[in-house]
C-alpha cells in the first residue's frame, strides 16, 4: 500500500530537459519509480533519456496515462506549472522548487480550491526533498538507498533532517511505508495534518513521525488532528530550541513570530495532546521503536 | 527584506495614502535644511534603522525649534539604537526622517499581512493605535479586528468599510479610510510585500487620515521581479556575516554561542544546534551550506564560520543526499589546510558515500575529530570547547 505513491504510479517530470530535472530523473528511473516522460514547453516530440517529452501535461495525461509529477521548473514559472498539471488532471503532484513568490503560492492554493475535493490534486512541497515509498517508488530527489521499506511513516518539512530519521530507524532494523517531505515554506501543498490523514488510512502504516520545526501553526494542528481522528500512534520532534525570536532559520517559515510557535511551546502542546514526544534529534529513531515496541 | 519608514511611505504616497510633509537628512544641516522647507514650528526628528518600537530607545525626537532639530540629528546620527526587535546589539543610525508635527485627534493601528493558516492576506486594525499591538492582542484581542481577503479577487470596499467602522471613525471619513486601506492593500500586493504596518495611522483634528509611522517587509522571493524594491535595500541594517553568506548563497544566522556550525539543510541545522545545547554548549551559528556544497563553498563557509572570534570548536555535520560525502571531506580538509585552522573540527557524515569521505578524513593526517552519530558529534563537540576554554583558562 503506503501511501501517495507505489510502484505503479505513472510518472511525469515537469522541467524534464533542465540539468536538475534531467539528474533527478535518471536517479528516480535508477531507483525503479514508474517515470512514463516528462514537460518541456516547445520540446514535444522529442525524446529525453528514452522517454517522450510532451509541450503540454494535458498531452502526457492523455497519451501516457500520467497521475503524478514532479516540478523541477524555476521558482518564477513554478506556480505556474503546479497549476498546469491540476488543471490537467494530474491526482499527485511533488513541488521542488526553492524560492516560489508567497503571493503565487497563495494563488496555487486558491486555484486548487476550485476542483471539488475528490477531484483535486494533492500538492506537497514547494521546497522540499519529496516523496518515497521505499522498494516502490520515488518521487523525489532524496539518496533513496538510506530508506528500508517497513511501516513507520515520516511526514517533515526538512530533507535532511528526515533522511536523519530515516538513517536512525534503519540502523535499528526499522522500515518506512512512505516519507513525504512538505516543505520548509511558509505557504505550502499539504500540511502535516493532511498527510496524517493518509497515513491513518493507510494499513501498511503503524506509527507515524512528524519531524517539525520552530514557526507556524501546523505541528499542533496536526496534533489536534491525531488526538480527535487518528488510531495510530503519533511520535514527534520540534526542531529549533535554540532559535532565537524573530530571526529567519534558513527556511522562510522557520521563524518564530507569534505565541504558541516557539520549540518548547509546541512540544508542551503536543504532548498535552498525546503526542509521544522525541526529547532530542538523535532520539527519533528509538522513540518510535519504543512506541512499536508496545503495538506488538 | 525590511526598508526603512521614509523608503515605505514614499510608496504609501504614490498609492494615495496621505503622509506628514517630511524629507530625509544625512546631517544636521540636511535636518535642519529639511525643518525649514517644511515649515511650521514643530517637527519630529526619526532615526531611520530597521525596527520597530523607535520611540522608546529614544529615535524620535519632538524638536521645536531649528536648534532642537540641529542637536536632535546630531545626536541621533551615528547612535546605535537597542529595541526589543533588534537584539542586544541594535542597529545603527545612519539617516533621519524630518517630519512635520502632527495635530493627533486619535491613534489608531492598522497593518496587512500574509497569514500562514488562512493562506489569505489579512487586515489587522484596532481603535486603540500607537501602543505595543502584541500587548494588546493578550490583554484585550476583542479589541483588535482582524478580516481576511480572498486571494482571487482582492480586497473588497465592503471589507474595507468594516475596517474603517471597526477603528471607529466618524461617518464623515469613511469614504477617506476606504481610500486608505484599499491604497495600502495595493501596495501590499503590487510590490509582493508580506508585511504593511501603519502604527500608529492617525486621525487628525482636520478629519483626515495620516500614516505617521509605515513599516514594509517583502518576499525574498519575489525580489527577482520587483527590482525597484530590491534596490531599497540597506545593508548597513543588515548583520555584515548574513550579508556575506547570502552573497555566496549560503544562508547564515549569527548568534551568541562559541560552537560554530556547518550543516546542510535548515532542519538539520536546527537539530544539530539544538544537540549542541542539550550537550551542555550554545552554537555561535546557524549555517546551511545547502545541496551543492563543492570544496570552494566549503572552504568559504569556514571562513564565514572562523571569522566569529567567539568561536573556540567547530562542528560539521553533512548528511549526504545530492551532495556527496567524499566531496565534502575533501572539501573540508582543503579547506583546514587553507585556513591553517588552529581550534578543534568535529566532523560527522553520513549518507551517500559516506566510507569513501571518511577515509579522506582518516588519512589526511590531520586533527580532525571524527564522529558516527549526531548525538556523539555534538557531545565531541562541546567537549573540545571546554577544553580549549580551560586551556586558555
Amino acid at each position: 500500500m503506503a501511501i501517495l505513491i507505489n510502484e505503479n504510479t505513472r510518472i511525469i517530470v515537469q522541467g524534464f530537459t533542465g540539468k536538475i530535472g534531467t539528474f533527478h530523473a535518471q536517479d528516480m528511473i535508477n531507483y525503479g519509480s514508474n517515470v512514463v516522460g516528462g514537460i518541456t514547453p516547445g520540446k514535444g516530440g522529442q525524446s529525453h533519456l528514452g522517454l517522450p517529452v510532451f509541450n503540454t501535461v494535458k498531452q502526457a495525461v492523455d497519451q501516457v496515462g500520467a497521475e503524478a509529477s514532479i516540478v523541477f521548473v524555476p521558482p518564477a514559472f513554478a506556480a505556474d506549472s503546479i497549476m498546469e498539471a491540476a488543471d490537467a488532471g494530474i491526482k499527485y503532484c511533488v513541488a521542488i522548487t526553492d524560492g516560489i513568490p508567497t503571493q503565487d503560492m497563495m494563488k496555487v492554493k486558491n486555484f486548487l480550491r476550485r476542483f471539488p475535493e475528490d477531484e483535486r490534486m494533492i500538492l506537497t512541497g514547494p521546497n522540499c526533498a519529496g516523496t518515497i515509498s521505499p522498494g516502490r517508488s520515488m518521487l523525489g530527489i532524496m539518496p533513496g538507498h538510506i530508506y528500508m521499506q517497513g511501516n513507520v511513516g515520516i511526514v517533515g518539512r526538512s530533507g535532511t533532517l528526515g533522511y536523519e530519521a530515516a538513517d536512525q530507524l534503519k540502523r535499528l532494523g526499522i522500515g518506512v511505508s512512505t516519507s513525504v517531505g512538505i516543505g520548509g515554506d511558509p505557504i505550502n501543498g499539504s500540511s502535516h495534518r493532511d498527510i496524517l490523514e493518509h497515513f491513518e488510512r493507510d494499513p501498511e502504516t503503524k506509527v507515524v513521525l512528524m519531524i517539525g520545526e520552530i514557526g507556524g501553526p501546523q505541528e499542533v494542528e496536526a496534533g489536534i488532528f491525531a488526538k480527535e481522528h487518528m488510531t495510530k500512534p503519533l511520535v514527534s520532534y520540534i526542531a529549533g530550541l535554540t532559535a532565537p525570536e524573530g530571526r529567519r532559520m534558513g527556511h522562510a517559515g522557520a521563524i518564530i513570530s507569534a505565541a504558541g510557535e516557539s520549540a518548547a511551546e509546541k512540544v508542551a502542546m503536543l504532548k498535552d495532546l498525546g503526542v509521544t514526544i522525541a526529547p532530542t534529534p538523535s532520539a527519533m529513531g528509538e522513540t518510535v521503536a519504543a512506541v512499536l515496541a508496545k503495538l506488538a | 527584506m525590511d526598508i526603512h519608514e521614509y523608503q515605505a511611505k514614499e510608496i504609501l504616497t504614490e498609492y494615495g495614502v496621505k503622509i506628514a510633509d517630511g524629507g530625509l537628512a544625512y546631517s544636521p544641516e540636511d535636518a535642519v535644511q529639511r525643518a525649514r522647507e517644511i515649515g511650521g514650528s514643530i517637527w519630529a526628528v526619526k532615526a531611520q534603522i530597521h525596527s520597530g518600537a523607535r520611540g522608546k530607545a529614544g529615535g524620535i525626537k519632538l524638536c521645536r525649534s531649528h536648534d532642537d532639530v540641529a542637536k536632535a540629528a546630531e545626536e541621533l546620527l551615528g547612535k546605535r539604537l537597542v529595541t526589543h526587535q533588534t537584539g542586544p546589539a541594535g542597529k545603527v543610525c545612519g539617516r533621519l526622517y524630518v517630519e512635520a508635527g502632527t495635530d493627533i485627534a486619535k491613534e489608531l493601528y492598522f497593518c496587512l499581512l500574509v497569514d500562514r493558516s488562512s493562506e489569505r492576506i489579512v487586515m489587522v486594525g484596532s481603535a486603540q493605535g500607537g501602543m505595543d499591538i502584541e500587548e494588546l492582542a493578550q490583554t484585550r484581542p476583542e479589541a483588535i479586528t482582524k478580516i481576511y481577503i480572498e486571494p482571487s479577487v482582492g480586497l473588497q470596499d465592503f471589507q474595507a468599510r468594516a475596517m474603517a467602522f471597526a477603528l471607529g471613525l466618524p461617518v464623515s471619513m469613511i469614504n477617506t479610510a476606504v481610500k486608505t486601506i484599499n491604497g495600502c492593500y495595493r501596495a501590499l500586493r503590487d510590490n509582493d510585500a508580506n508585511m504593511l504596518e501603519i502604527n500608529p495611522l492617525v486621525m487628525t483634528g482636520k478629519e483626515d487620515l495620516l500614516a505617521l509611522d509605515c513599516k514594509m517587509g517583502f518576499d525574498d522571493n519575489a525580489l527577482f521581479r520587483r527590482h525597484r524594491i530590491a534596490e531599497l535595500r540597506d545593508k548597513t541594517q543588515e548583520d555584515p556575516r548574513e550579508m556575506a553568506a547570502a552573497d555566496r548563497g549560503l544562508s547564515y544566522v549569527g548568534l551568541d554561542g562559541d560552537i560554530g556550525c556547518m550543516i546542510n539543510g535548515a532542519g538539520l541545522a536546527m537539530a544539530t544546534m539544538d544537540m549542541i545545547k542539550l550537550a551542555g554548549g550554545e552554537p555561535a551559528n546557524f549555517l546551511d551550506v545547502g545541496g551543492g556544497a563543492s570544496p570552494e563553498r566549503t572552504e568559504k563557509a569556514f571562513r564565514l564560520v572562523l571569522a566569529d572570534k567567539n568561536v573556540k570548536a567547530m562542528l560539521v555535520n553533512i548528511f549526504a543526499g545530492i551532495n556527496r560525502c567524499d566531496w565534502i571531506a575533501e572539501g573540508v580538509v582543503h579547506a583546514v589546510k587553507k585556513i591553517d585552522m588552529k581550534i578543534p573540527l568535529i566532523v560527522r557524515l553520513s549518507g551517500t558515500n559516506v566510507e569513501e569521505g571518511r577515509r579522506i578524513i582518516a588519512q589526511s593526517g590531520l586533527p580532525i575529530i571524527t564522529a558516527e552519530t549526531l548525538a556523539e558529534a555534538a557531545e565531541k563537540a562541546v567537549q573540545a570547547r571546554n577544553e580549549v576554554v580551560a586551556r586558555e583558562g
